[in-house]
């Protein structure tokens, strides 16, 4: 990877929260390196605790890790960069008391998108994702899947290079998760975009993926980085090839240390 | 069903208005019946007579004009002062934990309590009743606003953030809309309790007022005429608690 195709740089980067002999003090993150190419998704896997979503944060600039920094495009970074990054969280983050397209249109007013652009850029987002006929309803009158869809069109909509989705689809149903996914494949592979992707799914990391780093229990670093080469958009039939389940088979192994090892300590220790 | 849904709210109503009318039976029977004591309970008919009168001669409005515009600058007063100084606590989780329970503590005292010294300070005029509803509707109004500001979801703030939302963007597109709620509901109890306390203090020590007036009527014994200003200023909280209603519901139709 020479210089110019990184578009994220993660360089020993450790995190912890409060202070040593604190009662909350916990080491989330420890000694993390790790490049992401333009172009590329790479989907963060591991333990709960095992702090992928700390690192998540931190490449938002939404944390200040504790040692180490993140390069953006070879520029150290301090704080979100809302031209280059953009979220997706777990829960959606909507504002319930907006409609969808004003949701969608609110992120372009924070960046300070003009106003006929940011109606046409709403628009188009919300086409992209399917929810053109659903513009005006409210969050709140949506399915959960749904209102994932509507995240993901804000956060499309801001045309970021870098997007970043903290377990976008942990809160829904296996099949609302896997048509989410087929679509998000289909979306993103024509958008060109750098995506970092946490998620529990095993499935979900293989079938998105180009690489899938898996996580250590806590304090939490990359065992191993494991790499998918199928061409993007996937097709629904790469769930029931044989590459795949090698894939998954290969991730399973190397999670279910770390994750009774995760279990027993949060049993043990208390700090779940 | 939304048929069904009607068909029993109806039914509800019905109940209710029929509730009111057997009261109004009993009240009837009760004076011109069984010979209740007229300075005891006057009649509804000569209270009636009464209510025309006191709305055809306009002589509630000079009392109207007292008590109103000390419930206009008192309500004024404590929401002002009361969403401020709430907003400034909610800022700081430190300021929450003092504030907040010694706040929370103070409203639970009943200060109607303390009108003597509010006369004292303020006499008896208007000031002392404007100074009184002003402190007791302060209170629930500030908790209110303490509790909307500090429990805005922190997830929408940080997509506020991350979507680069300025300090001024923030409180415009977020927390304000996510915290009005909690203090339309902080402004309610506010609007009533402030009501309730000077038309309470009006009767203790006024010099004028609908409260005064109607304690002036009982001293010289014209109950129906008293029963009368009752049933206006009843007539009156009504219709102001059915325009807050409305503007609440309305404020909250999207949600």
């Amino acid at each position: 990877m020479s210089a110019g195709d990184v578009a994220l740089s993660i360089k020993n980067v450790s995190h912890q929260f409060g202070e040593t002999g604190e009662a909350q003090y916990v080491r989330a993150l420890s000694d993390t390196s790790l490049d992401v190419a333009r172009g590329e998704l790479l989907c963060l896997i591991g333990p709960s605790g095992c702090g992928k979503s700390t690192l998540l944060n931190v490449i938002g600039g939404l944390l200040a890790p504790t040692n180490g920094t993140v390069e953006v495009s070879g520029r150290p970074l301090r704080g979100p960069i809302p031209r280059d990054i953009a979220f997706v969280f777990q829960e959606h983050a909507l504002f319930p008391w907006n409609t969808v397209i004003e949701n969608v249109r609110l992120g372009m007013l924070f960046q300070g998108v003009p106003q006929a652009e940011r109606d046409k850029r709403a628009k188009r987002s919300l086409e992209a994702v399917g929810l053109a006929d659903f513009a005006n309803h409210y969050p709140g009158q949506l399915s959960g899947g749904m209102r994932q869809r509507a995240a993901l069109a804000r956060a499309l909509s801001l045309e970021t290079g870098i997007l970043l989705m903290d377990e976008p689809f942990g809160a829904l149903d296996e099949q609302t998760r896997m048509i989410l996914g087929e679509d998000l494949s289909v979306l993103l592979s024509r958008t060109e975009k750098t995506i970092v992707f946490v998620t529990h799914s095993l499935g979900e990391a293989v079938f998105l993926a180009d690489r899938v780093a898996v996580f250590s229990a806590r304090p939490g670093t990359i065992k191993k980085i494991i790499r998918v080469d199928e061409p993007h958009p996937r097709k629904p039939g790469f769930v029931t090839s044989e590459k795949f389940t090698a894939l998954r088979n290969e991730l399973y192994a190397l999670l279910h240390d770390e994750i009774r090892k995760a279990v027993l300590e949060s049993a043990h220790g208390g700090t779940a | 069903m939304a048929r069904r849904d009607r068909a029993r709210r109806l039914a509800s109503r019905a109940v209710q208005i029929g509730f009111l009318l057997a009261l109004f039976l009993l009240w009837y029977l009760a004076t011109n019946v069984w010979g209740v004591n007229k300075l005891l309970l006057p009649n509804p008919i000569s209270v009636w007579r009464q209510f025309v009168d006191v709305l055809r001669s306009g002589a509630f409005l000079p009392d109207l004009r007292v008590t109103a515009s000390e419930f206009a600058a008192a309500f004024v007063l404590a929401t002002t002062s009361g969403t401020i100084v709430g907003y400034f606590i909610s800022r700081s989780r430190y300021f929450t934990r003092v504030f907040e329970p010694l706040l929370a503590g103070i409203f639970s005292i009943p200060i109607i309590l303390f009108l003597p010294l509010y006369v004292l300070f303020f006499g008896l005029g208007p000031a002392s009743k404007i100074a009184l509803g002003t402190t007791i509707s302060f209170f629930p109004i500030a908790l209110a606003t303490i509790a909307g500001f500090a429990n805005v979801d922190r997830a929408l703030v940080a997509a506020a953030r991350s979507m680069g939302a300025s300090n001024y963007q923030l409180f415009r597109y977020v927390l304000l809309p996510a915290a009005l709620p909690v203090i339309m509901g902080g402004l309610r109890i506010g609007f009533t309790i402030a009501l309730l306390s000077i038309l309470g203090s009006e009767t203790i020590a006024s010099l004028a007022g609908l409260g005064h007036h109607i304690v002036e009527l009982a001293e010289d014994m014209e109950m129906s005429r008293m029963f009368a200003y009752i049933v206006f200023v009843v007539a009156m909280v009504a219709l102001l608690n059915f325009a807050v209603s409305y503007l609440e519901a309305r404020g909250r139709r999207h949600q």
